[in-house]
């Protein structure tokens, strides 16, 4: 296993055209499983192929082990990939498939069939070896090309969008079975998702990426808890945070934001440094729905018509429109009214962001990193 | 759209479309069956019957002497056809392979330039063609007979192996360049096998308008050295002597057989040739 | 999408084998690339430069500009092999298309043994247009074809001699053409047919339409694509005509079934023309290019609305 590192990496498609990757950094350590999220187009899968060598790239430089190899041929990297369609060779049996990749090394057949035999018994496909491709399941057929690419033992392991085609149920099964798997295996992972869930799921870090730019590049949980920018926050997250475009209105010594429901008004206080200077500046506020709830018995609440009404099962959510904004709120099933009904709500200040209206960027950082009034330029919501 | 709602019934209607494609059937087979028929029969049998008339007497000697007439030409045919079947075949699989898989800076606006190839008519090659097989000491060979009919063969070739790769998944080649195989490797270990009905589809095609050549076979042969198309129609049009149409009909089967054979053994990968060759060419 | 999946050699160090690698695609493409720039544009370019000399027997290079274009609009032979290739050409594709798509949509009725009633339709196609000539001009023979047949049958006075009529020789072409290519169009058809959207059906027939409407009106109009490409095919069938003629007429009586092709072949080869010969076959390459341009104009087009 090795470390990965990615320096200042460029990508242009020829003269005059838009750089599909611009000054990437990256950097993982060896064992950890990297992700790249975005949506497509975002240049994950060119980054990928950059990686892999099948792509050159028009700047910057790949290391692994702290060795260039964006030089070197794809074949030379020992880097191993498995591919959305899983590019399984269709004429060969599944044994075939998986011996390819050390045949073309010229690894003695002895070597090859222990190899063989080891990877089968991992993905429990030992008695497919003998079949085609097209005798397999999607998720099987998913399982062989996991496993050519073990067989291998590379250096790093690449995986582009490897469950997009499977069924939903057999999805979520293989995700907690690449999961399970690299805990075993300890194996440098870099995985290419579009999806927000695997991303969170699966990665030790993950790089979300738009416009061939990363937008963040962080643990799943600060990705989470606080997105760098309107883009990270409105990608991650399902269903994904509420933004309410308003100004902040100066009450004293003290910033609130003034929520409106139609039928009531709700100040929500925030603290902020002095010198702060949010004085009629657009601010977009950013709210995840578990984050809105049902407000307690006596406490202070906003009342707002509940507009539509999903009951997801283990959760109900609750539209409700706040500042002409349609909002969305987690509720638990029991709390959950109908709709047309009048609901009292309660926020949860404290991670609640603040976005600039004009940037995207977020102004304020989240509370747990930053403790209350160490920072200078960033607006805090006090409790209440 | 045979449609499971258009419930077929008995009626009026559907005899009268069965009546129009029997009818239809038998205007496609008199043609053949005509020429069988007096292939058998003697002159004379030709003269005093009329083309659906049985054989009074039932005789092979219009094919014994149809046979004797083209049998070298039809070796020439063969001689030309298999060579120039196989080349045009790998290089228009090799093409085809590099304009899929492998494109560059160039290679469409090559592909262009080759597929205009498809439509190209004749007529306006043959010319420096002729020229060119002189000066390689090719003219009125098989050989060069061979070289003309690869390179005119390169357009449709190319075309079905490109459009059959485009199809294949660009990821089986990276897969395949990851595991470590080269440019060689990937076509002859991966692409080539699962190639196997686009092979039969140009082997086929490109038989039968080898085989069927007349223009080239006229223009660059002579002699000893023609193929059978042009033997044939040497046979039929000479004004020499009297005609004998019984071995007119023989030769011409003779000179349709292989290609008939194909289609009837084949005919899946036949129309699939024309219709593929239809869509661009 | 600009795939680039060539790994252009950089500056760093690389095997050779790694060189010779990035290089083989171009390599292995190289002859092909000789053998289109020189055997088909080359060679045009020649046959153009030859067009515009006084070359007879054997190629000469003496300028002569258009003089060749000019004696070929004062031949008399020309004009009949292009108003022949006209009256050929259109009647050959009008009644191929029809009997192609009638015999498609009949073919479309559930019917039984389908395949091979198509296979039957289909063969002449595999056939050399020296054989196809051959047979017809055997069954069209005067005296002893058709003719004898149908006097046979009781039909006293019918006579059919187009054949050796010069005002009628064309058809014999034309009949012999559609019985070749009229099957490969229904092929073409019966496919485009098996890929219409059956949703599209059912909406009709749920719309109260009768089945000829719904053909008429929804599926056949859904088949513009196979019709044009049809249409190309048997314009290009037409325009390079050559064997048909060689083998049914000759070109007779006289120059009367000449189709321009075979004017080609005959003053180029056998005449000492070769400078009006190579003109002739200018002109043939334009024809082809003014179907071709347009179609390929419009294919392009619709391609890039998708």
């Amino acid at each position: 296993m090795a470390s990965l590192e990615l320096r200042n990496v460029n990508k242009r498609y020829g003269q005059g055209q838009a750089d599909t990757l611009k000054n990437i950094n990256l950097s993982i350590d060896s064992g950890e499983f990297l992700i790249l999220v975005g949506p497509s187009g975002c240049g994950k899968s060119t980054l990928m192929n950059c990686i892999a060598g099948l792509e050159n790239i028009s700047g910057g430089e790949i290391l692994v082990e702290d060795q260039p190899i964006s030089g070197m041929s794809p074949k030379d990297r020992d880097i191993a990939m498995v591919f959305q369609s899983y590019a399984l060779y269709p004429t060969m049996s599944v044994r075939d498939n998986i011996a390819f990749g050390l045949k073309m090394r010229k690894v003695p057949q002895a070597r090859i069939d222990e190899e063989v035999e080891r990877v089968a018994k991992l993905l429990q496909i030992e008695h497919l070896l003998h079949r085609k491709p097209s005798q397999l399941s999607g998720g099987q057929q998913q399982r062989v090309a996991m496993g050519r690419a073990l067989a291998r033992r590379p250096k790093i392991y690449l995986f582009d969008e490897p469950l997009s085609n499977l069924d939903a149920k057999l999805r979520v099964e293989m995700r907690t079975e690449i999961k399970l798997m690299h805990q075993r295996l300890k194996t440098t992972t870099v995985y290419v998702t579009h999806d927000q869930i695997e991303a969170m799921t699966l990665g030790d870090k993950v790089a979300v990426m738009k416009d061939g730019i990363i937008q963040q590049f962080a643990t799943p949980q600060e990705i989470y808890n606080s997105p760098a920018n309107l883009f990270v926050a409105s990608f991650i997250g399902s269903p994904p945070m509420n933004f309410i475009p308003l100004r902040l209105q100066r009450q004293g010594a003290r910033w609130v934001a003034v929520l409106d429901s139609g039928q009531d008004r709700y100040e929500l206080p925030l603290s902020v440094e002095d010198g702060q200077s949010l004085e009629g500046r657009e601010v977009i506020l950013g709210i995840r729905p578990e984050q809105i709830t049902a407000a307690n018995e006596g406490g202070p609440a906003l009342r707002a018509e509940v507009q539509v009404v999903e009951p997801t099962g283990p959760d109900t959510l609750v539209f409700v429109s706040l500042n002409e904004v349609k909002v969305c709120c987690r509720l638990a099933p029991d709390a959950a009214p109908r709709a047309g009904e009048s609901l009292a709500l309660q926020f949860d200040p404290d991670r609640v962001l603040l976005f600039d209206a004009n940037t995207g960027e977020r102004l304020s950082k989240a509370p747990e990193h930053i403790p209350a009034g160490q920072s200078g330029n960033i607006a805090q919501f006090a409790a209440r | 759209m045979s449609n499971a709602a258009l419930q077929p019934r008995l009626s009026a209607g559907r005899i009268a479309i069965y009546a129009t494609l029997l009818l239809a059937c038998a205007v496609y087979l008199i043609p053949l069956i005509v020429m069988l028929l007096t292939s058998f029969k003697t002159p004379d049998d030709i003269r005093t019957g009329n083309l659906l008339t049985l054989p009074e007497s039932f005789t092979v000697i219009g094919w014994v002497k149809a046979w004797a007439a083209v049998n070298g030409y039809f070796w020439n045919s063969v001689k030309i056809v298999v060579p120039a079947v196989l080349i045009s075949t790998l290089l228009g699989a090799l093409n085809g392979y590099v304009l899929s898989m492998w494109r560059f800076r160039g290679s469409q606006l090559f592909f262009g330039l080759l597929l205009f190839g498809c439509f190209l008519p004749f007529q306006v090659i043959l010319l420096p063609a002729s020229f060119t097989l002189g000066k390689l000491g090719l003219a009125n060979t098989t050989t060069g007979l061979v070289l003309v009919h690869v390179v005119y063969g390169l357009a449709f070739t190319t075309l079905f192996f490109r459009n059959f790769y485009v199809s294949v998944p660009e990821a089986l080649v990276r897969a395949a360049r990851l595991d470590g195989a080269g440019f060689f490797t990937i076509f002859g270990r991966i692409l080539l096998p699962m190639s196997v009905p686009i092979i039969m589809v140009c082997l086929i095609w490109q038989f039968t308008q080898i085989w069927n050549d007349f223009l080239f076979g006229v223009v660059f042969a002579s002699g000893d050295t023609q193929p059978v198309t042009v033997a044939l129609n040497n046979l039929v049009n000479t004004s020499t002597g009297a005609k004998q149409y019984n071995v007119d009909m023989a030769a011409a089967m003779i000179a349709g057989l292989p290609t008939l054979v194909v289609y009837v053994l084949a005919g899946k990968y036949f129309l699939r040739g024309l219709t593929s060759g239809a869509v661009k060419g | 999408m600009s795939s680039v999946a060539v790994p252009t050699p950089k500056a760093v160090h690389r095997s050779s084998m790694d060189w010779l690698q990035a290089w083989l695609p171009k390599l292995v493409l190289a002859p092909s690339v000789v053998i289109v720039l020189v055997g088909f544009y080359a060679y045009i370019l020649w046959t153009l430069l030859l067009s515009f000399t006084n070359s007879r027997f054997m190629p000469s290079y003496k300028w002569v500009g258009l003089d060749q274009y000019l004696r070929l609009m004062e031949n008399d032979r020309w004009w009949v092999a292009s108003q022949n290739l006209l009256v050929f050409g259109g009647l050959f594709i009008a009644i191929s298309l029809l009997i192609g798509v009638v015999l498609a949509v009949l073919l479309d009725q559930r019917i039984r043994q389908e395949g091979a009633i198509r296979t039957i339709y289909l063969y002449p196609m595999a056939l050399s247009m020296i054989v196809t000539g051959t047979a017809w001009q055997w069954l069209l023979n005067p005296g002893l074809g058709l003719d004898k047949l149908l006097r046979d049958w009781g039909w006293e006075g019918f006579r059919f001699d187009w054949l050796v009529d010069p005002d009628r020789v064309v058809y014999c072409l034309v009949i012999a053409a559609v019985w070749q290519a009229s099957g490969f169009v229904m092929a073409l058809f019966l496919a485009g047919l098996r890929g219409v959207d059956q949703s599209i059906i059912r909406a009709a027939q749920v719309d109260g339409a009768s089945l000829p409407t719904i053909y008429l009106r929804i599926v056949l109009p859904s088949l513009r694509p196979v019709f044009f490409s049809a249409l190309m095919i048997l314009a290009h069938i037409a325009i390079k005509s050559f064997d048909l003629v060689a083998a049914m007429t000759a070109g007779g009586p006289g120059y009367a079934s000449d189709l321009p092709a075979m004017f080609m072949y005959t003053h180029t080869f056998t005449r000492g023309q070769m400078g009006l010969g190579a003109a002739s076959a200018m002109l043939m390459l334009a024809a082809i290019l003014a179907i071709l341009v347009p179609y390929l104009y419009s294919e392009l087009r619709t391609k890039r609305h998708e």
